[in-house]
């Protein structure tokens, strides 16, 4: 902004220095934009997962159902005019709808029975902060067609929306907005879609499938296996793809997690917090064991998929959770992801 | 010897020459071919290598501009390109040396953060492009922070000394 920097009268520059001083973020951004400079600069450091606060009135019991899924990753412009008083409401409309595109065959599926309840309910619990929204849950169940006393609804899909931590979105929008920039969908790919589209029509709202890159799986890799952990369930394993023709190869990589954290201890300094070096130091420890034994150089290979205790991540946005005790954590970060995009 | 200087040899008459310097044998060949195919009004060369230093051995042409390619969905292109810049004398970075950061449109694929090639281009007060190969034609070309004296990337030629010849004066 060359006008700014060679302003010749002084009273104007110091006048346009206040109004940056003061400039909410989204004025901020639009002024970085202007200059072609990229807002978010990767920040160097990261918190690592910790317990929240707020997690710990959550019943361990109620979110049991969120871990060991797999769920699919969308983000999620902010909703208009969604309240959470109206969450019967939007259950009918949304069974109704649903209902409807199964009559037009649009999402026919041999044998499924249209009989189907939806349901919203709030996560209680599910957010960084108290500013946070709370998060919420959509569940299609099929009612069973027997007149039985006990009817056991089988849930055909999930899908929730959160926002944990989400101070940066939450500041640039109005009152009429709400922010749950994190979808996650468990279920059948055309259930998905019929949601997402009365989402869309109801609330003009987006949603994006949330890929990852490579950068952000090591960062994930480098945090989880931070994570102190009573008992390891599982062993950190990595997951490259060899771009060749005529068709990609990929190597697996899997390490005891006793050891990936013992490795990660020794790169680690800040306690608390997790750095850019630190993580390229870590994935360098990783590649140059694996280039001594197979003279492989696995950093000119694209990372797709991280297992960890915590949590494993796959670059299509798909992920599952694990532990009970980093879910707000692992939440926390993809909802930085999921803001990264929508901006 | 191993160290690249600018001015260490004579300048060629009516010549210019590129060295591309990066991993990605494949790139590097097609932007060599997209380069040789535009019009220069001196005689390109272009010389490709993997890394610095270069052989010793060779009787090579002065070089006259270097770029340094990084592929940003492969760790191992900027390590590469690092371990290189230590071969080159200091003074041909006053405009005689440029990074090409490819592959920030695929950005599900990038292993690299773009600032991070952006600041290490910063470090070494040189330009920075950000561009992506489709098919063998370079059709997306956009700058990345760099000052204003340096010259589009479409131009070949790069002399900050006058060529002792009649050739027309740059852009």
């Amino acid at each position: 902004m060359d006008s700014y920097e060679s302003a010749p009268q002084h009273i104007a520059s110091s006048r346009l220095k206040d109004y940056f001083i003061g400039a909410t973020p989204l004025q901020k951004r639009l002024e970085s934009v202007r200059k072609q400079t990229s807002f978010v600069p990767t920040p160097p450091r990261r918190k690592i997962p910790q317990c929240s606060q707020l997690q710990e009135d959550n019943d361990p019991q109620k979110v049991a159902f969120l871990l060991h899924k797999q769920w699919t990753l969308y983000s999620l412009t902010p909703l208009y005019k969604f309240s959470y008083t109206n969450l019967k409401e939007y259950a009918s409309l949304l069974s109704a709808f649903i209902a409807a595109e199964k009559q037009k065959g649009l999402a026919v599926e041999v044998g499924e029975d249209f009989n189907i309840k939806v349901t919203f309910s709030t996560l209680l619990g599910m957010k960084g902060t108290q500013r946070d929204p709370e998060a919420f849950l959509v569940q299609i169940l099929s009612k069973s067609q027997l007149p039985s006393e006990n009817r056991e609804h089988k849930v055909l899909w999930t899908g929730w929306f959160c926002c944990i931590f989400g101070d940066s979105l939450l500041e640039t929008v109005s009152e009429d907005f709400t922010c749950v920039p994190l979808f996650l969908a468990n279920g059948a790919e055309t259930n998905t879609a019929i949601v997402g589209t009365w989402f869309q029509k109801t609330f003009d709202c987006y949603f994006s499938p949330l890929a990852i890159n490579a950068f952000n799986l090591s960062w994930m890799a480098a945090m989880w296996t931070a994570c102190k952990m009573d008992q390891y369930m599982a062993a950190t394993e990595f997951l490259w793809s060899v771009p060749c023709s005529p068709q990609s190869l990929d190597i697996s990589y899997a390490i005891h997690p006793e050891d990936a954290k013992a490795l990660w201890d020794s790169v680690h300094k800040t306690p608390g917090e997790v750095t850019q070096e630190e993580v390229d130091l870590f994935m360098d420890c990783l590649y140059s064991h694996f280039h001594r034994h197979f003279k492989i150089h696995l950093s000119a290979t694209r990372l797709v998929r991280v297992s960890t205790s915590v949590a494993s991540a796959h670059t299509d946005g798909k992920i599952k959770i694990l532990c009970h005790k980093y879910l707000i954590g692992v939440l926390a970060y993809l909802t930085e992801l999921a803001i990264f995009q929508i901006d | 010897m191993s160290v690249l200087r600018p001015l260490d040899k004579q300048p060629g008459l009516n010549t210019a020459t590129i060295l591309l310097v990066g991993t990605e044998d494949a790139l590097l060949q097609q932007l060599a071919d997209a380069m040789l195919k535009e019009d220069c009004a001196s005689e390109l060369k272009i010389h490709l290598a993997r890394s610095l230093p270069l052989p010793s051995d060779v009787n090579r042409p002065r070089i006259d501009l270097i770029m340094f390619v990084v592929n940003l969905h492969s760790k191992y292109s900027l390590q590469n390109v690092e371990e290189s810049l230590r071969h080159v004398d200091a003074t041909f970075f006053l405009g005689k040396v440029g990074f090409l950061a490819m592959g920030a449109g695929q950005e599900s694929h990038c292993s690299i953060h773009r600032n991070t090639v952006t600041k290490l281009a910063n470090t070494y007060r040189s330009p920075v492009f950000f561009c992506d190969l489709e098919e063998s034609q370079v059709t997306r070309f956009f700058r990345g922070q760099a000052p204003a004296h340096t010259t589009d990337a479409n131009r070949t030629r790069l002399s900050p000394w006058p060529v002792p010849d009649t050739c027309p004066p740059g852009p």
